[in-house]
């Protein structure tokens, strides 16, 4: 692949020092966020250093007079809800950035709503003016599989479909795609579009949480609200993740975050009913024990709702 | 026109400089983006001075926030009229400005024959002027 350089001042044994260039790019900083903000996601974490290792490799060699084309960063994210899809998806535009593999580093995150149109002729300027906006920074499409609809041969998904592929293909300088949605939903979506799937180079697959990862998630979580767990309030929600890990409808991280919020709800209820009137810091900030066991979880063995009537089968978004 | 040697419309922004590259004109877009002005792009075969209302090729462009875009919609629309006058606006839609505040040619007809002078004598020794494109003795279309 590589061109031999024709540049007689870079011979075959002059040096670049790759740890300076590491240094240079500010690379390592955005990797420990990712390391501290994210827990377990470890498949993730290796595909993304692999990544970064490249995109560096790739400009040292560029200096080299090496060139070798722009590398094909489409990606594919599939996994569970709640596994922390679009989370990676706005880390990796900021990575890709800070790489140089991207001019401007924004997210543009669309549905099937925003690419597809209503009527014949709709479509194809709908989908244009999408990647135009993306232009320069990573457009994520979240549920792809939406995209295509074989029980239905006069779906216009089909001609989004195609004009994305051409703009994977002609303007990968420009754009960086990355799919997202449910494992066995995009596998049947790319056996139907095996264009699609010979174009995107990285498939990556986001595995569950176990409880204890879901836990340190809901310590991160509560700490960016300024909240956290009594000792004996963290056992309970250890407790509480273990039972409702094994109910249906469970989006992990998401679950979580849902399950803090009806925490926070009580925790503010039972301060408010509580005859303690003189509140400290520490009072407002603490989840206590009683305000996870209330959950229905434990009560009835099913999710609960909150006080509202929505199923937590809702939970997307 | 005995000043414009090269014979080229000079409308707009840059329109005495030679022709601006791709990576220019991205340049230039950059800078447009870079005050969130909304760009459009406009062709036209009628290059009269006061044909201020050219066709607009698609729609005009908010929120991007990079050129590729852009040029990749210029290069189709140079793709679809080769042979006419294109241009790229860029508007401010700052409330009290609302005006277009970057205009300049981005591709021209190959032989631009230019404009005459036509005089009209009036009443008394009173003599009206205009100028006139050649190109427009032909009808829409046809004219380059």
């Amino acid at each position: 692949m590589s061109k031999q350089s024709k540049n007689p001042t870079s011979s075959d044994d002059t040096q670049i020092d790759l740890d300076a260039e590491f240094r240079k790019s500010n690379i390592k900083e955005v990797l420990d966020k990712l390391d501290r903000e994210l827990i377990g996601l470890k498949p993730v974490k290796t595909r993304i250093r692999e990544t970064a290792a490249l995109l560096l490799v790739d400009r040292v060699r560029k200096q080299m007079d090496l060139s070798a084309g722009a590398p094909s960063l489409h990606m594919c994210f599939t996994g569970n809800p709640g596994t922390g899809k679009t989370t990676v998806a706005l880390r990796m535009s900021e990575i890709l950035h800070r790489l140089g593999y991207v001019r401007e580093g924004h997210l543009v995150s669309v549905t099937r709503d925003d690419l597809v149109g209503q009527y014949i002729g709709h479509t194809a300027p709908k989908t244009k003016e999408v990647i135009k906006k993306a232009m320069g920074g990573v457009l994520f499409i979240d549920e792809a599989y939406y995209l295509y609809k074989p029980e239905n041969e006069r779906d216009y998904g089909a001609e989004s479909i195609e004009i994305l592929l051409q703009t994977m293909e002609n303007n990968r300088e420009d754009l960086v795609v990355i799919l997202a949605g449910y494992k066995d939903r995009m596998d049947k979506f790319f056996h139907s579009n095996p264009g699609m799937r010979s174009r995107i180079a990285h498939h990556i697959d986001f595995p569950d949480y176990d409880a204890d990862e879901l836990v340190a998630i809901a310590k991160l979580m509560l700490a960016e609200q300024n909240y956290r767990f009594s000792p004996a309030g963290e056992e309970a929600f250890g407790k509480y993740i273990r039972l409702r890990m094994k109910m249906e409808h469970f989006a992990n991280a998401r679950s979580v975050r849902n399950a803090l919020d009806r925490a926070r709800l009580r925790q503010a209820n039972r301060l408010f009913m509580g005859t303690k009137k003189a509140l400290t810091k520490t009072d407002l900030m603490t989840l206590e024990p009683e305000d996870i066991l209330a959950s229905r979880v434990f009560l009835e063995g099913k999710p609960d709702s909150g006080s509202s009537a929505i199923p937590e089968a809702k939970e997307q978004g | 026109m005995m000043t414009n040697t090269g014979n080229l419309l000079t409308q707009g922004q840059f329109s005495f400089l030679p022709p601006l590259t791709d990576k220019q004109i991205s340049a230039q877009l950059k800078y447009a983006l870079k005050n969130g002005w909304a760009i459009g792009i406009e062709y036209t075969d009628d290059p009269h001075p006061r044909n201020t209302y050219w066709e607009m090729f698609g729609n005009p462009m908010f929120d991007l926030k990079d050129p590729a875009g852009i040029l990749m919609e210029i290069n189709s629309c140079r793709k679809t009229f080769p042979s006419h006058y294109i241009r790229v606006t860029a508007f401010n839609s700052t409330r009290g400005v609302e005006s277009p505040t970057m205009s300049y040619i981005v591709n021209r007809p190959k032989k631009e024959p230019g404009f005459g002078l036509v005089r009209q004598e009036g009443a008394g020794r009173h003599v009206s002027y205009s100028i006139h494109s050649y190109a427009t003795d032909k009808p829409e279309g046809e004219r380059y």
